[in-house]
């Protein structure tokens, strides 16, 4: 009896769940049918013009500014989170050192976004002006900085644990037959990891690809395609947090249409993480 | 487990129905909200009844009203004909208190900045881009201005003052209305974007060379640098609480919906607003009480009486004038409860 009930319980929550989801993707499309109808889908993603005096808008300036801070943060984080997850994946797996590198890199993952906003604010960008990257620091590159370090736990906690798990027969294997540590890191550990290592970085893609309080604080949040990396730009999800409490009608639709389509793009991009992922343990 | 659960049951019950006294609700600009939430908290102190306010921007407000979730709506920009006839019913604007916006610099040992609106305009279109341009020196003979690259900072999200600021340059600068016109969000073609008042000042403050509109409450009380306007009399006026008060030194229509930017009183600071309340002028609307209708007339007229002008002042709006005061409270005495005066 008590297993039935518990059964139901389990299977409640499973359903209320997946209700949820459907839920918050038909309020969603339903909100942003108004702008689709309007611009025609293609029409929407392919318009730089988001003017609310003429009551145009368009997502293109937002994609670009989302699709290339992710990018650049997924590119500068590499080589620090490979490294970290290497560190404490290979070179000192169980040793002291690596639990307190561990811990460490894992509390840069529960700092809030907003603490991380003003220390790129207060620090970063006065550091960015010095360097004289533009006038007033603000722009794609210090916003790509900033997403780079927020998601290095991400990528780097999930590659540890993929490179540790790769068996000691074939390292050891490797070694018997004569190799160095770094022969047997690049010609076993990663390949053996890749398909997990692959994910973890999907991850912290994913990561990127929503934040909202520390980007909008750091990105100057200007309508246009950045020209460069030293250029202002906007992001998806800022101008969502930016302009949805002044707005109605077509703009309140237009930023839902940006919304489902983050929503989108973040489902398309797990999934084809995880259909490579599929393809490469065959 | 069960006596836990219990309890904690009857917690909730007990905190969500302590607040039995009489409460009224409100919603709309931000703006006002530093003013709103002192001047409300004295009146609930005077009289028992809770206001609760949520400075969630007007279009927020206006849409809470017309959805009739609270008794008051708030908002810098009066409403449009069209807006006034998607309300349903007629809504009266009662001002309770002048704003001005303030163009706030970064430039370390530059005090007493002037400009024009033409400069403004330039500004803000990316037109001059440095400091030391031969046109701002002109203007500021007694000053030394840097040789550095200027900043503009706007709003990003939809504002009234953002509304208020081009509105004012719309109607003064030939070259604005021509490329950029007026309205809550506005793509500037130069500088850069924060959110907020505090989001633009924090970048100011930040970034040397920098300038940005914000709301005078804003930059008077933290006592930031702000740039003198020549107003339409061809005077330099400061930003202060006695010069944005003098802008609705001006004829003042008795629905009070007016814009106030370049007044015509030679000492008048020309870029203001008043900042509205919105009520429906009838009070009997979704099952509401005549208690209730007494109280809120009760709050409005405190919001515009000596005392909570005074409040105004101290928190760095500026007060109403006599004249407005006056057509505020035939406003206020217009309400009615089922065609009846609310007393």
């Amino acid at each position: 009896m008590k297993d039935k009930i518990f059964k139901t319980i389990l299977l409640l929550a499973s359903c209320l769940i997946i209700l949820l989801t459907a839920g918050i993707v038909y309020g969603l499309v339903s909100k942003s049918i108004g702008a689709f109808s309007e611009f025609g889908f293609f029409g929407f993603i392919n318009s730089s013009e988001w003017d609310a005096q003429k009551d145009l808008y368009g997502a293109l300036p937002f994609i670009t500014g989302t699709v290339l801070t992710s990018t650049l943060a997924l590119i500068f984080c590499i080589p620090f989170s490979l490294s970290v997850a290497l560190f404490n994946g290979e070179y000192f797996r169980n040793k002291k050192i690596s639990t307190i590198v561990s811990a460490v890199v894992d509390l840069l993952a529960g700092i809030p976004s907003i603490v991380y906003g003003l220390w790129g604010f207060y620090t970063l960008r006065p550091i960015m002006i010095n360097m004289g990257v533009n006038d007033q620091g603000f722009g794609v590159l210090l916003a790509s900085i900033i997403l780079a370090i927020m998601i290095i736990p991400y990528a780097s906690s999930l590659s540890a644990e993929f490179i540790g798990m790769v068996p000691n027969d074939l390292k050891e294997a490797a070694y018997s037959l004569g190799a160095t540590q770094l022969e047997v890191v690049t010609a076993v550990n990663l390949p053996v990891a890749r398909s997990g290592i692959f994910a973890s970085y999907v991850l912290a893609f994913g990561r990127a690809l929503g934040e909202t309080m520390a980007v909008t604080m750091l990105i100057g949040n200007t309508i246009n395609i950045p020209a460069g990396l030293s250029d202002t730009g906007n992001t998806m999800a800022s101008i969502i947090a930016n302009q949805f409490g002044e707005s109605s009608g077509l703009k309140l639709s237009s930023l839902m249409a940006i919304g489902l389509l983050l929503f989108l793009i973040t489902a398309i991009i797990n999934f084809v993480a995880k259909y490579i992922m599929k393809m490469m343990n065959k | 487990m069960k006596t836990l659960l219990f309890t904690a049951v009857l917690a909730i019950i007990a905190l969500s129905s302590c607040n039995k006294g009489e409460t009224l609700s409100g919603a709309g600009a931000t703006f006002p909200a530093p003013f709103y939430n002192v001047v409300f908290k004295d009146f609930s102190n005077a009289s028992g009844i809770r206001v609760s306010y949520g400075g969630i921007g007007s279009g927020g407000g206006i849409r809470s009203l017309q959805d009739k979730t609270v008794d008051f709506g708030a908002t810098d920009v009066f409403l449009s004909e069209k807006e006034q006839a998607e309300m349903g019913a007629e809504v009266l604007h009662i001002p309770t208190a002048i704003g001005g916006i303030v163009l706030s610099y970064n430039l370390p040992g530059v005090e007493g900045l002037r400009l024009t609106n033409e400069l403004i305009s330039d500004i803000y279109r990316g037109v001059i881009t440095n400091w030391n341009e031969p046109k701002l020196q002109e203007i500021n003979p007694g000053i030394s201005l840097p040789d550095r690259k200027i900043t503009p900072v706007f709003r990003s999200d939809g504002s009234g003052t953002t509304a208020v600021f081009t509105e004012y340059l719309t109607k003064v600068n030939s070259d604005w209305a021509n490329n950029i016109g007026e309205g809550k969000s506005i793509n500037f073609p130069a500088g850069i974007a924060a959110k907020g008042n505090p989001g633009v000042a924090g970048i100011i403050v930040g970034t040397e060379g920098a300038i940005g509109y914000i709301g005078s409450e804003f930059a008077l009380a933290l006592n930031m640098a702000t740039a003198m306007l020549q107003n339409s009399s061809g005077n330099f006026v400061a930003a202060n609480v006695e010069s944005i008060s003098l802008s609705a030194n001006i004829d003042i229509p008795a629905d009070t919906r007016v814009v106030i930017t370049n007044s015509s009183d030679p000492n008048a600071y020309p870029i203001s607003t008043f900042t509205w309340i919105l009520v429906y002028r009838e009070q009997a609307y979704n099952n509401r009480s005549e208690v209730r209708a007494q109280n809120l007339k009760g709050l409005l007229q405190h919001v515009i009486s000596p005392a909570g002008q005074e409040i105004a002042a101290k928190t760095f709006y500026a007060p109403l004038p006599a004249v407005a005061v006056e057509r505020t409270r035939a406003l206020i005495n217009s309400m009615t409860f089922e065609g009846k005066t609310v007393n």
